[in-house]
């Protein structure tokens, strides 16, 4: 049978306020372990937490930019559960009353804009990490000890859920990358999945195409990178799928993602699930924002990803595909932006972009801070083209040595020599030369094999080593054979 | 008459006077804490090291005259709950019997900025949930009264150690009466301010939407000094109330002409105890004589505070007591696996009243349960709010019993933790409506045990309270009696 897909999103953003949500401590990633801590992040008796600011205002950024309801009126929760990592035994977070809520995000698939409705974006505390230690799968409950670190507790997170509203494995694939994205230019956290800093979880279910009932769903955890997302849900799907085919059912239950068998493997039934006993905080009020300060925050948001797009291809003439892969990324469409300022043909520029300097770029590992050259150099190789000063052929030998130098693209032309030629005094006596020494083609051209005419362009360039403008030498070409 | 027995100003005065210093003073407090402390087992931890330290010092700025508070050089107590750095912080459970905070409660850092000396924790019942201070792990703290009997709780030793002369004053906290029931039981003056009105930060909490810290006095205009002291708001707790603190002594002194006293008869039931309801009676009597108007009030609601407290208080100490799961600090007993470590640690670790507690509030907060319990119960306070909030529209101050009975034998509410949670029928909805009120002593039974008078108050009114208080305490010689740490 054919099954759909049905998918929701949940992913955790570490914000990277300076402190701590509760505590003065540092959030800085990567120092020796339990540095960063004190009484009060590490739920020592007596304790009280006191609200970060910071992180409410960076919380509100990320609703906003996902187009949610941002309350007036929210509150934290304590979340009630035993773990090592977590010292109070309880993460404050947020239940009935988040901060953001019915909001949605905007993805480009295959079949073009796509809305997927985010359900809420709430507050809460990053638990501690646990190193475990001898056993096996690296499992608390198999571990010989476990070693723990709380500088990463209390650290300030957002949890983004989404609607169900993903479809495929590829969708899902999108909406984290837009996701990202719009973090990334918010300036909200570092999205450092590798670091944790940006975490999802999956829900996965599948149902008969064109039936309306939700399936059984389990939930997919451990999935560090987009990819490992990816490949993720596409085994969930298939696995789910293949059992209903053979008549059985779906657990709902949570799975890991093990990354070195590329499956995913049960870790706890819904049996098992917690019951969290949520309540109200005691040791924090309410969170009570003004429609002023909600403003404030709206009104310094920068432009984002969608709105960027659409104004790329008004302003610089792209299409919608070269304009999303260029917003796609902040500093990517800040590159293109500060060079289509040094050029009139913007296209020409991101063209160049997102061909030969994409593939050199993603071939060498490299990232824009480490290029060579800057965007003006790249501008002066589009218009050494636009002019006629080169053709496309020179063109990309040029770049590749502005790639490997940085050297600008004018030197390169002059130090190689490297003109076009676009007399047309000259090329007619190439021309002449090759229908010369090739007269059974010419014949052949004459007796209707028009497509003969390719190879005579390629002998005249060939004669010009090269220099030849294309355009011209295949005017005349074409001028002397049907003469 | 010896130096301890004097009150905490009256102390203050004379190391003022320059008649004693604090060192002195001091070592003579100590000489008889430690003399009377085999009876009636005030104290957890004594400090008599750093008291002395704290003397020293104490007596250098009495000799340089800059920045002398009343509490320079005074010895007090502090209710084991309350953080101290350095200084082993139990709860009255053997779950911290050796933790040592790193840090020092608000209230501890603002005592000992003023030059506070403090000789020692006190007593309580475990993590505060008892009203006899029975529950404690570590002993049985006696009524000075009568050594048979209970001092009430949880803050029983903060009662018994300032009754006894063990220290000038003390702090407790209260939670549905524990600062109260015991000051009425001892025969001291404790209040309980407003929710809001002293920080929070490092007293180990309870409740945490209930708790609040106050203190524990020989009289009230001991209470009124240390309120100066500990009232205000603090950065480091979010629920602690930025409003203005008036000075609490000078409004003590104003008069009570023409305050309105509001009687609520939901506080008289004819079943209860007539020695208790005929001195809370004749207090009133003796207000209205000074000038105040005496108005009938209801609470209709005050029923209901018992049962929504014995689902508001554990649900919230069951998820505050969770981190006592011995992997970071405190009691830690070894298990073959994690759930197994944390199953015998906090089966070890806590007495029978705080599991008993811990698992009402449990079971009261579960998914199917909550909005049966939990959220019935946060609407029944909001009624009970209401109730003062509508009564305070007519009245100042409302007047009750402290306590339904004089203090009680050991054992005698042990077996059935009901009759022990009704100890608290008259302060428990204070607590509730998160509303100030204080306890003074108001007579003594026919077997020379205190009876306590208790008035309540508007949010943040504490001065009311204790301009009424003082005004009838000066009235009458109540205040004067003194235990005499016998049997009988």
């Amino acid at each position: 049978m054919e099954y759909e897909p049905v998918i929701g999103l949940e992913v955790h953003c570490e914000l990277k306020t300076a402190t701590k949500l509760f505590c003065g401590c540092s959030t800085i990633f990567g120092s020796d372990s339990n540095t960063q801590v004190c009484p009060v992040c590490l739920g020592l008796p007596g304790t009280l937490p006191v609200m970060n600011e910071k992180a409410v205002e960076y919380a509100v950024k990320i609703g906003l930019a996902l187009n949610c309801t941002i309350a007036k009126y929210s509150k934290m929760d304590r979340k009630n559960y035993y773990y090592p990592d977590l010292p109070k035994a309880y993460q404050v977070s947020q239940n009935d009353k988040p901060l953001n809520y019915a909001g949605y995000l905007d993805i480009i698939t295959k079949e073009g804009t796509k809305r997927i409705g985010v359900t809420r974006a709430h507050l809460e505390e990053d638990a501690g990490k646990l190193i475990h230690q001898g056993g096996k799968a690296g499992r608390l409950e198999s571990s010989d000890y476990s070693l723990a670190d709380y500088n990463r507790g209390g650290i300030p997170l957002v949890e983004i859920v989404s609607e169900p509203d993903i479809r495929s494995a590829d969708e899902a694939h999108a909406y984290l990358t837009a996701l990202r994205n719009i973090l990334l230019y918010i300036g909200v956290s570092d999205c450092n999945m590798e670091e944790g800093s940006l975490r999802c979880d999956a829900n996965v279910s599948v149902r008969p195409k064109g039936t309306e009932k939700f399936g059984t769903r389990t939930e997919i955890k451990n999935m560090n990178s987009f990819k490992f997302a990816k490949q993720a849900i596409e085994y969930e799907i298939k696995r789910q799928s293949a059992l209903l085919d053979k008549g059985e059912r779906v657990v709902q239950e949570s799975r890991l993602w093990d990354v070195n068998e590329s499956k995913t493997k049960t870790m706890r039934s819904k049996e098992e699930a917690h019951d969290y006993r949520y309540f109200p905080e005691p040791d924090l009020v309410p969170i009570i924002l003004s429609e002023d300060y909600v403003n404030s925050i709206k009104k310094n948001l920068p432009e984002l990803p969608a709105a960027k797009r659409t104004r790329f291809v008004s302003q610089y003439g792209l299409t919608e595909y070269d304009a999303g892969v260029l917003t796609s990324d902040q500093e990517l469409a800040d590159w293109y932006e500060e060079g289509a300022k040094h050029t009139k043909n913007p296209k020409g520029l991101s063209n160049w972009m997102m061909g030969d300097m994409a593939a050199r770029m993603k071939e060498e590992e490299k990232e824009l801070k480490d290029l060579k050259f800057e965007q003006k150099k790249l501008c002066e190789l589009v218009d050494l083209i636009d002019k006629g000063t080169i053709n496309s052929k020179q063109a990309k030998e040029v770049f590749i040595e502005l790639f490997d130098t940085g050297k600008s693209p004018e030197a390169i032309v002059k130090d190689k020599g490297m003109v076009q030629v676009s007399d047309p005094a000259v090329i007619e006596k190439a021309v002449e030369k090759v229908l010369g020494e090739n007269a059974n083609v010419v014949a052949d051209y004459k007796g209707g094999k028009q497509g003969v005419l390719g190879f005579l362009v390629g002998k005249v360039m060939q004669a010009t080593q090269g220099k030849a403008n294309p355009k011209l030498v295949n005017e005349i070409l074409k001028k002397k054979l049907d003469s | 008459m010896e130096l301890y027995q004097l009150t905490l100003h009256e102390a203050a005065q004379a190391l003022q006077s320059k008649k004693t210093s604090s060192v002195e003073l001091t070592k003579t407090v100590l000489d008889h804490l430690k003399k009377v402390e085999p009876q009636v087992q005030s104290f957890i931890t004594i400090t008599e090291t750093e008291a002395l330290a704290q003397a020293a010092e104490a007596d250098k700025r009495l000799a340089s005259g800059n920045n002398i508070t009343p509490f320079t050089g005074v010895p007090i107590a502090l209710k084991d709950l309350l953080c101290t750095k350095g200084v082993r912080t139990t709860c009255a459970s053997k779950m911290l019997e050796n933790f040592k905070p790193p840090y020092n409660a608000t209230v501890v850092e603002k005592l000992n900025s003023a030059g506070a000396v403090s000789v020692g924790k006190t007593n309580m019942d475990e993590f505060a949930m008892g009203s006899s201070t029975e529950t404690s792990y570590y002993q049985k703290t006696k009524n000075p009264w009568n050594l048979t009997c209970v001092p009430g709780g949880s803050s029983g030793g903060s009662a018994s150690s300032v009754s006894a002369d063990q220290a000038f004053a003390s702090l407790g906290s209260d939670t549905g009466g524990s600062i109260r029931q015991p000051a009425a039981l001892c025969g001291i003056v404790g209040l309980k301010p407003t929710y809001g009105r002293i920080s929070r930060y490092g007293l180990i909490a309870f409740a945490s939407s209930l708790d609040q810290i106050g203190p524990m006095t020989k009289d009230v205009e001991d209470s009124a000094l240390m309120m100066n002291v500990i009232a205000g708001h603090d950065p480091k707790d979010s629920t602690s109330a930025d409003v203005p603190v008036p000075d609490y002594t000078a409004e003590m002194k104003k008069s009570v002409k023409g305050l309105k006293i509001g009687i609520p008869k939901e506080f008289f039931p004819s079943e209860m105890n007539t020695e208790v309801s005929e001195a809370v009676k004749k207090a009133i009597e003796q207000l209205k004589s000074l000038g105040a108007e005496i108005h009938e009030v209801s609470l209709p609601h005050s029923p209901y505070s018992l049962a929504a407290y014995y689902v508001l208080a554990p649900s919230e100490a069951s998820s505050n007591l969770a981190r006592y799961d011995g992997v970071r600090y405190g009691l830690r007993v070894p298990g073959e696996n994690i759930v197994e470590m944390y199953s015998k640690t906090r089966a070890a670790g806590f007495g029978p009243e705080v599991k008993r507690r811990i698992m009402l509030g449990t079971y009261a907060l579960s998914s199917g349960y909550y909005d049966a319990y939990y959220l019935k119960a946060l609407k029944v306070r909001r009624l009970i709010k209401q109730d003062y909030d509508k009564a305070f529209e007519k009245v100042d101050i409302i007047a009750t019993p402290t306590a339904p009975n004089p203090a009680f034998r050991f054992g005698e509410k042990t077996d059935n933790p009901l009759t022990m949670y009704l100890e608290d029928i008259f302060t428990i909805s204070i607590n509730i409506a998160g509303v100030p009120a204080i306890s003074v002593p108001c007579g003594l039974s026919k077997t020379g045990l205190p009876i306590g008078l208790q008035l309540i108050g508007k949010p943040f009114d504490e001065a009311a309270l204790l301009k009424a208080a003082y005004a009838y305490e000066q009235s009458t010689d109540w205040h004067k009696n003194k235990p005499t740490l016998k049997e009988s």
